[in-house]
C-alpha cells in the first residue's frame, strides 16, 4: 500500500512546488519592476500617498482585465482558446449602453452585460464542441462578428452611460479600497476556487489533458466546453461593465486587443497553451506584470512603443523558461 | 431522464424569455445631428440647376468622426432639390474601396466624392476616374498626384497642434506659471495625422519656450483614452495643461480625470465634437478649450461638388470655377464664442 502511493505524492508534491517557484519568479519580475521606478522616480516613490495611489492605480487598470483572463486560463486549461473576447466586451459593453438599454437603470444594464457574454460565449461553445469547429476559427469568426454587430448597434457611435450607478463602481472605494479591486479580487478567489477545489476544475484539467481519457471516465466533453466558453463570456460581460463603469462609455472599438493581453498573461503565469496546467495565481500576476511595465514606462515618460517590445520579451522569455523547467523536471523525475 | 428534459424545457425557456427580453433592448434611437448649410442666406448658387448625380464613397470606421462625414454628406446632398446621392459601401480596406470606385465610375455620376482608406492607395482609383471625364472631391486624405483629383477639401492637423500649443501657451502665460508641466494624449501613434498634431504642438509651445512633459498615446476610443490618462495623471502628480487630441477619446479622459479627483490644471480637446463644446460652455470641467478638425467638411464638399457638377464658381470669388485645394483653419473653440458652434458640434 504505502510503496503504490508514495510515488505519486511525491510527484504531486514536485508539481506543486514547480508552480510555486513560477509564482515566486513572476513575483520576482514584479519586484525588480518596482525597483526600477524607485530608482528612476525617487522623488515620485518618496511621497506615501502617491505610493499607496499608484498601486490602486496598477491594480485598477489590471482589473477589467484580469477578469478576462480567469476566464480565458479556464478555457485554454481545458484545451480550447478564446479569441472573442475583446469583442464581446464590445458587445456586451454597447448593448448595455443603448438608450433603451439604459432606461432599465443600473440593474438592466448589469443583466444586459452578463447575459450578452453568457450568450456570445455559449454560441462560442456550441460550435466549438456540437459543430466540431476549431476554437481558434470559431472564436475568430466570433471576434470579427460581435465587433461587426456592436457597431451596427452603435450606429459606430460613442455611447455615453448617463448612469451614475453604472460610472460609480469606477469611484466608489469600499474600506479604502476602490470597488474595482474588490471585484477583481473576488473573481480570483472564485476562479481559484472553481479551479481547484470543485469536480467543475477536475474536470476541466481533465479535459484540457486528455480529451478522449475524459470522456471514458465518464465526463461530458461536450457539455463541459460548453461551460468554459460560458464562463469565458461571463467574466467578459463582467468586464464590459467595469470597462463601460471606468470610460463612462461603450463602443463597437472598444477592448481593443484584449484577446491577445489575455492570453499573453495566461501563458506568462503558467498554462499550458495545450491545455490540461495552469494556475489562477499564476494568470493573476502576469496581467499584473503587464500592468505595472505600463505604469513604469508612463511614469518615465517612454515611447509606448518600447513598451510593447518589452512586453513581448517578457512573454517569450516566460515561456522559454517555462519549457525548460518542464523539460528538466520531466528529466529529473526519470531518473 | 424526465427530469433532465424538464430541466431542459424551463432552460430554453428561460433563454426564449432572455431573448425576448434583449431584442426588446435593442432598439436604440440614435440623435440625428449633422452639420448642414441649409442656403437660409439665399445667394446665387442656392437656387436650383442642372442636376447632379453625386457619388460618394467613405470607409466604414467606427470611429465616430468618420461615421459623422457621412451623415453630414447625405444630410447636405439631401438640402438639395438638384443632387442625386449615391453611396457606395467602402469596405474595410483600400483594395475594396478601390473596386467599389470602379463600380461607381461605371455608374457615371457627374461627380464623385471620397474619403479615401489611405490617399495614397487610391491614388490609381482617383486618376482613373478623372481620366473617366468625372470629378473627383478628395476629403482629408490627400491624392499625392495632381491629376487624380479636382478638388481636395481637408482639415489641418499640423494647425490643429499649433492651435492647442498656442491656446496653452497664451493661458499659461497670462498665469504667469514659469515652468508648466504639460501632458499629452495622442490619439493612435503610428498615423501620419496623429504625428502632424503633435508636431505643430510641440512646435507652438517651443515658441513660449515650453515642452511637453509625459506623453501617453490612447487610440480614439473612450476606454483607451481612459488608460492613457489614467497613466499619465499617475505620472504627473502635478500638472498645468493636458492636450488630449480626440473629443471621442475625450469622454474616457474626463472620466478618468474626475476618478483621480484632479482639478489643478485645464485641458484642451480636439475635433469639436457636441459632448465637448457642451461640456467648454457648462464651464463644470477642466475642459476648457477644443481645437477643431470638423467633420462638416463633408458638408461642405458636396455643396462644392454640386457646384463643380454645374459648373459654377464660388459666388464670393472672382474665379468662375471652385477652387482647387482648401484646407480648413482648425479653429479654437473656448466658452466665449462655444454658442457660435454649436452646431458645427458633431
Amino acid at each position: 500500500m504505502i510503496t503504490e502511493t508514495a510515488p505519486p505524492r511525491e510527484v504531486h508534491r514536485r508539481r506543486l512546488d514547480e508552480g510555486v517557484i513560477r509564482n515566486l519568479g513572476l513575483v520576482g519580475v514584479l519586484v525588480i519592476l518596482v525597483v526600477i521606478g524607485i530608482i528612476t522616480k525617487p522623488e515620485l516613490y518618496g511621497d506615501a500617498t502617491w505610493v499607496r495611489n499608484n498601486v490602486f492605480t496598477i491594480l485598477q487598470q489590471a482589473s477589467a482585465i484580469g477578469v478576462v483572463t480567469v476566464g480565458m486560463t479556464f478555457v485554454i486549461i481545458g484545451g480550447g482558446i478564446d479569441l472573442s473576447v475583446g469583442a464581446i466586451i464590445a458587445l456586451a459593453g454597447v448593448w448595455a449602453t443603448t438608450l433603451a438599454t439604459q432606461s432599465y437603470g443600473a440593474a438592466g444594464m448589469i443583466f444586459t452585460g452578463l447575459v450578452v457574454g453568457i450568450a456570445v460565449g455559449v454560441i462560442n461553445g456550441v460550435l466549438i464542441s456540437y459543430g466540431r469547429l476549431v476554437a481558434f476559427i470559431a472564436t475568430l469568426a466570433m471576434m470579427v462578428a460581435a465587433r461587426g454587430l456592436a457597431a451596427q448597434i452603435s450606429g459606430k457611435q460613442t455611447q455615453v452611460s448617463a448612469n451614475d450607478t453604472i460610472n460609480g463602481i469606477a469611484t466608489t472605494k469600499i474600506a479604502g479600497i476602490p470597488l474595482l479591486v474588490w471585484i477583481l479580487a473576488a473573481v480570483v478567489v472564485a476562479g481559484w476556487v472553481l479551479l481547484n477545489r470543485t469536480t467543475f476544475g477536475r474536470r476541466t484539467v481533465a479535459v484540457g489533458g486528455n480529451p478522449e481519457a475524459a470522456r471514458l471516465a465518464g465526463i461530458n466533453v461536450k457539455r463541459h466546453t460548453v461551460l468554459l466558453y460560458a464562463l469565458s463570456g461571463l467574466s467578459c460581460g463582467l468586464a464590459a461593465i467595469m470597462l463601460t463603469a471606468q470610460a463612462t462609455s461603450a463602443q463597437a472599438a472598444m477592448a481593443n486587443l484584449y484577446e491577445l493581453d489575455a492570453i499573453a498573461a495566461a501563458i506568462i503565469g503558467g498554462t499550458l497553451l495545450s491545455g490540461g496546467r495552469g494556475t489562477i495565481v499564476g494568470a493573476l500576476f502576469g496581467v499584473l506584470v503587464f500592468s505595472t511595465i505600463t505604469n513604469l514606462f508612463a511614469i518615465n515618460n517612454l515611447s509606448t512603443e518600447v513598451q510593447n517590445m518589452v512586453k513581448g520579451g517578457i512573454i517569450v522569455a516566460a515561456v522559454l523558461i517555462q519549457q525548460f523547467r518542464y523539460r528538466s523536471l520531466t528529466q529529473l523525475l526519470k531518473r | 431522464m424526465p427530469a433532465l428534459t424538464r430541466r431542459r424545457v424551463l432552460f430554453g425557456g428561460a433563454a426564449v424569455g432572455t431573448g425576448a427580453l434583449l431584442t426588446a433592448c435593442t432598439s436604440n434611437t440614435p440623435e440625428n445631428n449633422t452639420q448642414v448649410n441649409t442656403n437660409a442666406g439665399g445667394g446665387v448658387n442656392a437656387a436650383a440647376g442642372q442636376k447632379v448625380i453625386i457619388g460618394f464613397s467613405a470607409p466604414a470606421a467606427d470611429h465616430g468622426w468618420v461615421a459623422a462625414i457621412t451623415n453630414n454628406a447625405k444630410a447636405q446632398a439631401a438640402t438639395y432639390s438638384d443632387v442625386e446621392f449615391r453611396a457606395v459601401a467602402a469596405g474595410n480596406d483600400a483594395a475594396a474601396q478601390r473596386a467599389a470606385i470602379s463600380t461607381l465610375i461605371s455608374q457615371k455620376p457627374t461627380v464623385i466624392v471620397l474619403l479615401p482608406h489611405d490617399g495614397k492607395e487610391l491614388n490609381s482609383a482617383g486618376i482613373e476616374a478623372m481620366k473617366a471625364g468625372i470629378p473627383v472631391v478628395n476629403l482629408d486624405r490627400a491624392f499625392p498626384s495632381a491629376n487624380a483629383y479636382r478638388l481636395q477639401i481637408k482639415g489641418d492637423n499640423f494647425g490643429m497642434g499649433i492651435a492647442a500649443g498656442t491656446y496653452i501657451g497664451e493661458q499659461l502665460k497670462a498665469k504667469g506659471v514659469g515652468n508648466p508641466v504639460i501632458g499629452e494624449i495622442p490619439g493612435i501613434d503610428s498615423l501620419e495625422l496623429t504625428q502632424e498634431r503633435s508636431q505643430g504642438f510641440r512646435t507652438a509651445l517651443a515658441t513660449y519656450g515650453f515642452r511637453v512633459a509625459n506623453r501617453r498615446p490612447a487610440e480614439f476610443t473612450a476606454d483607451s483614452g481612459q488608460t492613457a490618462a489614467t497613466s499619465l495623471l499617475q505620472a504627473l502628480p502635478k500638472m498645468d495643461a493636458l492636450w488630449n487630441h480626440d473629443d471621442d477619446q475625450g469622454i474616457g479622459v474626463l472620466a478618468a480625470i474626475k476618478q483621480a479627483n484632479r482639478t489643478e490644471f485645464f485641458m484642451v480637446g480636439g475635433a469639436g465634437s457636441k459632448a465637448a463644446i457642451d461640456a467648454i460652455t457648462a464651464d463644470n470641467s477642466v475642459l476648457k478649450a477644443t481645437v477643431t478638425y470638423s467633420p462638416s467638411m463633408a458638408s461642405s464638399a458636396i455643396s462644392l461638388a454640386r457646384l463643380i457638377g454645374q459648373g459654377k464658381g464660388m459666388s464670393d470669388l472672382v474665379e468662375l470655377q471652385v477652387p482647387k485645394e482648401i484646407t480648413l483653419a482648425s479653429e479654437t473653440i473656448t466658452k466665449d464664442n462655444a454658442a457660435k458652434y454649436a452646431k458645427l458640434g458633431f
